[in-house]
């Protein structure tokens, strides 16, 4: 344990959105976050700072990749980490939202990881609970720690965030990384631009004072980062595009549509990805141009400094009895 | 090289300019060379095949936006072939030609299909419809930017409305990304199904099934709503009521991409002339009354209504002879687009003009044709016709496969005496 207590960094106890947090508090996530991806590569990842505490992953989505980044971050600072994966299916069983965060709040957890298929719930939650809650994904909300380990990776390789164009390409709609992302970049400086067909563009989304593209080519002209987004698959058999084939014609990053953007732009993706839907093999294991392995690097680094950083709101005495 | 050609003394009449004039015009190339009142007035054109067509009024050739063939799955009705030889003789140039064939256009190598089998078989330019939803069946959109680069010039589910309204929304949406052009039909399909008449006194002493004339203003308000919503070029198909009318004229009055056609039944034939069960009358949809058609000839004189269109749908004997309910809808009417368009104009109800432009340039202007003009350089797509010559309609005597026409025995006055594609005669009914 570190004898002394770190300075607060965060004026929330939770972790909710990108919306809430100021450019300030961002930097700082990020500042502490690049000495945990020195520490992730070296012999010794693991230090004791939340030893003794408790860290639940509450995930009623099925993902792999976000709860063992948590899962990982979580036990590099030494907590105890549970994972909890609720099956929707338990939830028709009777059991509210409300009840299952009642039942966790009893076994006294410090943090609580949560991802759940309905915007809000991560806040519904905060509400209810005495820990902290860290929002993992909510519906087409926020999912804040990928715009942050984003944020992460273009600081790490482009230094800077004002001025520099980013398109967000895709099923923007559907997408809670879009909405994280667009937050955080604009609060940075950055210009963002949505591309994507209309029936996959929120409405009024231009009131986010992003620029609004429904042709790639127009849409990446000038791009810096072409930020892909993953298309689902219930979503490409004629409901908001037609095909698999029409959608990669016009939407799939490949090399034509890639040469449009700014020479040497980078390509991003918060997996996983469909191959040949929304962006060509060739360019996503193209490690000149693709930042994919290096977001999900820093995935684990940006989630240990999150759970620094709340872990410096616990009250002194513990939780009250 | 083809001959170049030359036309002498002829009025011409150019609505996508105004031009009216007596004058020549000389075609090279396959192109509009050169145009003018002044053209061959004292020099004989040397080299040209010279055309004399004095008495005889020259326009661009007439775009017909909407046609049904049998190609591919109803061969024995109509051909691409059949029809464009009707097409012609009309003095028709450029057919669209709808999806609901069998297999449905809803993919684009049935696109290519088509466009092949025309370059093949075809007197006039043929132009793909692709279906809006796999199938025509309203579920699922289709692949309308694959389609549009396979050569569709718009998108359709022919004679069917897009019932629901969250499929046709995002379809619209879909298809304004690609800004490309929706047509659409305004029947409500549950207030008319198994209709074949409009609800009315006539119907009732006729002891017809019917369904109410608004069961199409219905949905053209509602269709114009989602065109407000999604930004999409919308053009209903054809129109056929006064109510259709008044909220189109106000869709437009606010800006709107909205335009429609009217077929020219529905211009010149009332739920009267359906007489005593002729089924070669019942059309979709059905026959209206007359103010309903008067008001299809006000549209077209105000503008309001944009296009006429033949509405050419074959059918056979086998579909036609059968009690009035359970026949086959539908009229052929390639070749009496021209003499019914005519009519009004004739009637002093429609200015000569604003008749031809409902045929010429307004339709190129919708569907974002090259042709549909007399200007220099323009496609040589011509309609050399006789405004005023009689005659009366023959079934027999038509050049299409299928003769299920609903203007048998009906006179007419002026009618395509020649008709040029790409500078080449397709018909010459001197």
């Amino acid at each position: 344990m570190t004898s002394q207590p770190a300075a607060p960094l965060l004026s929330s106890s939770h972790l909710l959105g990108i919306e809430g947090l100021s450019p300030a508090e961002i930097i700082a996530l990020l500042d502490l976050a690049q000495t945990y991806v020195v520490q992730g590569r070296s012999g010794d990842k693991k230090t004791g700072l939340l030893n003794g505490r408790t860290l639940i992953n509450l995930f009623f989505e099925a993902s792999t990749r976000t709860q063992s980044s948590f899962e990982l971050a979580g036990k590099r600072l030494g907590a105890d980490v549970l994972n909890m994966s609720v099956k929707t299916s338990s939830v028709s069983k009777g059991e509210t939202l409300i009840d299952t965060a009642t039942t966790l709040n009893a076994m006294r957890p410090d943090l609580l990881v949560v991802r759940h298929q309905d915007a809000g719930a991560a806040e519904l939650l905060s509400r209810k609970v005495d820990c902290c809650v860290i929002n993992a994904g909510d519906g087409a909300h926020e999912h804040p720690t990928q715009a942050l380990l984003d944020a992460l990776t273009i600081r790490r390789r482009l230094g800077r965030f004002e001025g520099l164009v980013v398109a967000i390409c895709g099923d923007v709609l559907h997408s809670r990384v879009a909405r994280s992302n667009l937050r955080l970049l604009s609060m940075m400086g950055a210009r963002v631009r949505l591309v994507a067909p209309r029936t996959l563009l929120p409405a009024q989304a231009d009131r986010f004072g992003v620029e609004i593209f429904t042709d790639m080519k127009t849409g990446l002209a000038g791009a810096d980062i072409v930020m892909m987004l993953r298309l689902q698959l219930e979503r490409m058999s004629g409901a908001f595009v037609p095909s698999v084939r029409e959608y990669f014609r016009f939407y799939g990053l490949d090399r034509q549509k890639l040469a449009w953007a700014k020479p040497g732009a980078l390509v991003m993706h918060p997996g996983p990805m469909n191959r040949g839907v929304e962006i060509a093999s060739d360019i996503a294991d193209d490690v000149e141009v693709s930042l994919i392995s290096e977001q999900v690097e820093m995935g684990v680094a940006i989630r240990m400094a999150v759970l620094d950083a709340l872990s410096r709101t616990f009250p002194r005495e513990g939780r009250n009895t | 090289m083809m001959r170049p050609v030359a036309f002498r003394g002829c009025r011409l009449i150019d609505p996508a300019s105004g031009l009216d004039v007596k004058g020549g015009l000389l075609v090279e190339n396959g192109r509009i060379a050169d145009v003018g009142p002044r053209l061959f007035n004292d020099a004989e054109p040397t080299d040209p095949e010279v055309i004399d067509a004095r008495g005889l009024v020259l326009t661009p050739g007439l775009i017909d936006a909407r046609v049904f063939t049998g190609e591919p799955g109803s061969e024995h009705r109509e051909t691409l072939e059949s029809a464009s030889a009707a097409a012609a003789a009309g003095g028709i140039t450029s057919m669209v030609v709808m999806p609901n064939t069998d297999p449905v256009i809803d993919e684009p190598s049935l696109v290519d299909f088509i466009l092949r089998r025309a370059a093949g078989t075809a007197k006039v330019r043929v132009l793909p419809c692709g279906a809006l939803t796999k199938g025509l069946k309203g579920e699922v959109m289709t692949e309308v930017g694959l389609m549009r680069e396979a050569g569709a010039v718009a998108f359709s589910d022919a004679d069917r409305t897009v019932s629901n309204a969250r499929v046709l929304s995002r379809a619209l949406a879909y298809a304004a990304n690609f800004n490309a052009l929706v047509l659409g039909h305004a029947e409500d399909p549950e207030l008319t199904a198994g209709a074949s008449a409009t609800e009315g006194e006539f119907a009732t002493r006729l002891g017809l099934p019917a369904a109410p004339a608004l069961a199409e203003a219905m949905i053209v308000a509602r269709d114009i709503a989602l065109v407000e919503l999604t930004g999409a070029r919308y053009h209903f198909g054809q129109i056929s009521t006064r109510a259709s009318l008044q909220i189109i004229a106000a869709a437009k009055a606010r800006g709107l991409p909205v335009t429609c056609g009217v077929s020219a039944h529905h211009l010149s034939l009332n739920e009267l002339d359906v007489g005593a069960y002729l089924t070669f009358r019942k059309v979709r949809p059905p026959l209206r009354s007359e103010d309903d058609r008067a008001a299809m000839v006000e549209g077209v004189a105000s503008g309001t209504i944009d296009i006429i269109v033949s509405s050419h749908e074959p059918q056979g004997a086998d579909t036609k002879r059968q009690p009035f309910a359970a026949a086959a809808a539908g009229s052929v009417g390639l070749e009496t687009l021209l003499p019914a368009t005519l009519a009004p104009a004739h009637d002093g109800q429609v200015s000569l003009m604003r008749a031809l432009d409902a045929l010429t340039a307004a339709p190129a202007r919708i569907f974002r044709l090259q042709g549909g003009t007399l200007a220099k350089g323009a496609p040589a797509d011509l309609t050399l016709m006789d405004l005023d010559e009689p005659f009366q309609v023959d079934a027999e005597k038509l050049h299409s496969r299928a003769r299920n026409t609903a203007f048998e025995g009906r006179k007419f006055q002026g009618r395509a005496k020649m008709t040029f594609v790409g500078g080449a005669c397709v018909y010459d009914g001197r």
